[in-house]
């Protein structure tokens, strides 16, 4: 932990609005509403909240890269750093700032990259911008770089072009890039979301190091408090522009005395127990810290439960084209084997690149299966004419991980809802629809208003509803979540959690539930499947894989989740 | 973000009056509207607004200036052309004949573009193979040259015109289309209608083309102005519409001459061929915007 000295920046009651319409001068919305907080030299500030929180906004802030047609930084905003205000720097004194006292990482390794340089070439950029250097000695400077931040045979990876590098690859090459010039300050916006958990650990253990190492002072944007518990000397907790907690990383994590970090904390789905219902952040909101819950659901199957499907030896494979006759084939998935049974959770488990989706989408045909069978009430759906298996497919639905991009943008949630019912000639009267959409709507939890709107008026949790909602139009038997609540904030991911499992009550449906997050798939799921490159290394109950898991692969998935939430946890139950 | 909403109706307003409350908000897109509605009215009562009749030549007036200028006079407004013709009244007549050549020409290109861009978007492989390619050797070919060609084959006249124009103009709707579906084929909402049990009539007219319109509605504007010129010079190569008919570009083509002596001439038809691509180019503008939920608010 750093030794408390100077601030190196501070930020003071920072306000910035911005301007919804471009003709309405007044149309004003308070993004970040008077934040203030002091980031010391040689330290890691965590800055954390859900999406619209201002955290980033704060960050381009600093950097003064707001949009300047729509965003105004309200006077008495102040931003100082080397005794100056960053706020009334000229673009010219700014701009020498950036990259190098000043830098930054992103969340999409892939976007941040030029894809038509190569790495090496991008990284030499900043160096002959700021530090004056020849060629030959940028690109020594380049390699060095390229080795420290961990990328294996630097001098070969230098010339290559982003895409031929892996997503934590990438991420490594951003932060080579961000301290090329040893800059007194990094931030490092949500730097991992977009990383498997295994590389996330090894970025932020390189993230760590580097700090120390460079003594520069790191600003962490985050929406995961678990993820900054293990980095972090400070902790400032954002909400709706405004700032809620403030403290040591001990202080937070050890005495939260807000609501919002405690509701924060308590949304996660914990490990080591599994209660019936999340915490949603308005059970919070009232004001006080409620006990978390204690009635526990009870998972896990005995054995005699009816299957609906059972897959046997699933195997996907693509080919690409080699040389002038040859084919290599690419084993997607292969020899998955499951049984799902009437009312119950498979979770399947496995970083990016592992098959969970291929499984999921072959299971619907989407993929032509290479070998194997799925028996859906003993009939094999992969034997089935298109014909008869057009009766089926509505029984198998599919929830999708962007609900930004799979909604239809130009029909109404009505449109939507309905399209399901009109293309099988559900209902048959269109007052009839109407009424079965309300209906939906209604066990979805959103307002009848929703019919005659547009899905980019919901947000990202309400949109992921109506996705929900859409497949339960064709009152499906098997409900395939492809890492449904991954690209949701915290506290919304508690709500359609909640959601899902009420309405597996209800109809006792059966879910797929894919996902790269363990502590979701462990909480939602009866069953585990656990996937790398294409197979399955351990299928359990749940509880047996995270009590005593066997495969080494499962050990390492298990050890590399941040263990921050569980350490509160444990106190404020323990309270 | 969501922006607030001032008063939730209970019952929403009909789509076409909704979409009306739209379109006025964008003030160029009304300029347009109205110019466009002025053109059309022109053209339907030209007749009775034209001062002199289209074809009439006064031998004592040939080459008169426009009326503020010296020498002009208050008869012809606009001046006269070298064979003694009102100007302004040929440019109302040819109000009627430019604008169904626009608009003719163009939404047989944008109709048949737009299919072919969709089934090769859709399908892929052969089909987009055997489109594309298709598509690829009539842009190869110099545009006036393919014209020129189609109105051999199918004889001159003003509707054959039209026709070879379309077939012109056809491959840049059909590439269009075909980059726009592409995108929006790999998008997640395509593949959920697609599990509903969507056919792909549904899919590619429901679910995709109302998503690829925006680029779509921008080139069909653009492409009204070069439809109009393109008949011009079909009309010089006398494939076209022939002297004495008024015709804006047919106009502009045949006094390429006079544009030292007498400005006059050259300059009106070019002005109304530019004022009315404008206007339709404002026009499918607001009507993108107005057509896209997202930019509601």
């Amino acid at each position: 932990m750093a030794v408390e000295s100077k601030p190196l920046l501070s930020v003071h009651d920072l306000r910035v609005n911005f301007r919804l319409d471009k003709h309405d001068k007044n149309s004003g919305f308070a993004a970040v509403k008077g934040v203030s907080f002091e980031i010391p030299e040689n330290s890691t500030v965590a800055l954390v909240g859900e999406s619209g929180s201002g955290k980033s906004v704060t960050a381009l802030a600093i950097l003064g890269l707001l949009p300047p047609e729509n965003a105004t930084v309200l006077p008495g905003s102040q931003i100082l750093y080397g005794g100056r205000n960053l706020l009334e720097l000229p673009k010219s004194a700014l701009r020498s700032l950036r990259g190098k006292d000043i830098s930054m990482i992103f969340q999409e390794p892939m976007s941040s990259l030029n894809p038509v340089f190569t790495v090496g070439y991008q990284i030499a950029e900043v160096l002959r911008l700021h530090m004056d250097l020849t060629p030959r000695q940028a690109q020594t400077r380049v390699v060095e770089l390229l080795n420290e931040v961990g990328i294996p045979d630097p001098a070969a990876k230098s010339i290559a072009y982003p895409f031929q590098l892996s997503g934590g690859q990438q991420q490594r090459v951003m932060i080579a890039m961000a301290i090329a010039c040893n800059p007194r300050l990094l931030i490092a916006d949500e730097p991992t979301t977009a990383l498997d958990v295994t590389i996330q650990k090894q970025i932020l253990e390189l993230l760590a190091a580097l700090q120390d190492k460079h003594r520069m002072s790191v600003l962490f944007i985050t929406h995961d408090l678990a993820v900054v518990g293990e980095i972090a000397d400070h902790v400032v907790v954002m909400r709706d522009g405004e700032i809620r907690e403030r403290g040591t990383n001990e202080a937070v994590f050890s005495n939260p005395h807000d609501t919002y970090t405690c509701a924060l904390l308590q949304c996660r789905p914990p490990l080591d127990s599994r209660p019936r219902r999340l915490a949603v952040i308005e059970d919070f909101m009232d004001g006080n810290c409620p006990a978390p819950e204690t009635e526990v659901s009870k998972r896990g199957l005995s054995g005699s439960e009816p299957v609906i499907l059972e897959v046997r030896n699933l195997g996907k494979s693509f080919y690409t084209r080699e040389g002038l006759f040859g084919n290599r084939e690419f084993k997607a998935a292969h020899g998955v084997s499951f049984k799902l049974p009437r009312g119950k959770t498979l979770g399947v488990v496995g970083e990016s690149g592992s098959g969970k989706t291929t499984v999921g989408l072959t299971l619907m045909r989407l993929h032509e299966a290479t070998t194997g069978e799925a028996l859906f009430e003993g009939r094999d759906l992969f034997l089935m004419s298109k014909a008869e298996f057009k009766n089926y497919k509505r029984r198998i639905q599919i929830v999708f991980q962007n609900p930004y991009a799979s909604l239809n943008p130009r029909f109404t949630v009505g449109q939507i809802l309905s399209e399901p019912l009109l293309i099988h000639g559900i209902g048959g009267s269109d007052a009839k629809r109407t009424r079965l959409v309300n209906e939906l709507l209604e066990h979805v939890g959103l307002p009848q208003v929703s019919y005659h709107k547009y899905p980019h008026e919901f947000s990202g949790g309400q949109r992921q509803r109506i996705a929900i909602a859409r497949c339960l139009t064709m009152k499906p038997d098997i409900l395939i979540c492809d890492e449904s609540v991954s690209a949701l904030d915290v506290s919304v991911q508690a709500q359609v959690l909640n959601l899902l499992q009420d309405l597996q009550d209800e109809f006792s449906l059966s879910y797929i539930f894919i996902s790269h997050d363990l502590a979701v798939v462990k909480y939602m799921s009866d069953q585990v499947l656990v996937m790398n490159q294409g197979e399955v290394v351990e299928y359990a109950n749940s509880d047996e894989i995270y009590l005593r898991p066997q495969h080494p692969y499962t050990q390492r998935l298990l050890n590399a989740i941040p263990k921050a939430g569980e350490r509160i946890r444990g106190k404020i139950s323990a309270n | 973000m969501n922006a607030p909403h001032p008063a939730e109706k209970s019952e929403p307003p009909h789509p076409l009056l909704e979409l009306w409350r739209y379109f006025c908000m964008n003030r160029g897109a009304l300029a347009g509207l109205g110019i466009v509605c002025l053109l059309l009215f022109l053209a339907a009562f030209a007749e009775t607004i034209a001062p002199h009749a289209a074809a009439e030549q006064y031998r004592d007036a040939i080459l008169l200036p426009p009326a503020w200028q010296e020498g002009g006079s208050s008869r012809f407004i606009l001046g006269t052309d070298p064979v003694g013709r009102d100007i302004l009244s040929r440019l109302i007549y040819g109000t009627r004949l430019s604008l169904l050549i626009g608009i003719v020409s163009v939404s047989l290109s944008l109709g048949i573009g737009t299919v072919l861009g969709l089934l090769a978007g859709y399908f892929r492989g052969v089909t987009e193979i055997a489109i594309m390619r298709l598509m690829d050797v009539m842009l190869a070919l110099p545009s006036l040259l393919l014209a020129v060609a189609v109105v051999a084959i199918l004889g001159p006249g003003l509707i054959n015109v039209m026709y070879a124009i379309g077939i012109v103009l056809l491959p840049h709707y059909a590439r269009l289309t075909r980059a726009a579906v592409i995108g929006e084929m790999s998008k997640d909402y395509v593949l959920a209608s697609r599990l509903a049990g969507a056919g792909p009539l549904r899919l590619m007219f429901d679910c995709v083309l109302p998503n690829c319109t925006a680029p779509l509605i921008v080139q069909a504007t653009l492409g009204f102005s070069a439809a109009i010129l393109d008949a011009a010079a079909l009309g010089f190569l006398g494939l076209g519409a022939q002297p004495p008919t008024p015709e804006w570009g047919a106009m502009l083509a045949s006094a390429l001459e006079f544009i030292q002596s007498a400005w006059w001439v050259v300059t009106f038809p070019g002005l109304v061929i530019l004022l009315s691509v404008l206007a339709f180019n404002l026009l499918g503008d607001g009507l993108r915007d107005a057509l896209d939920p997202k930019l509601k608010l």
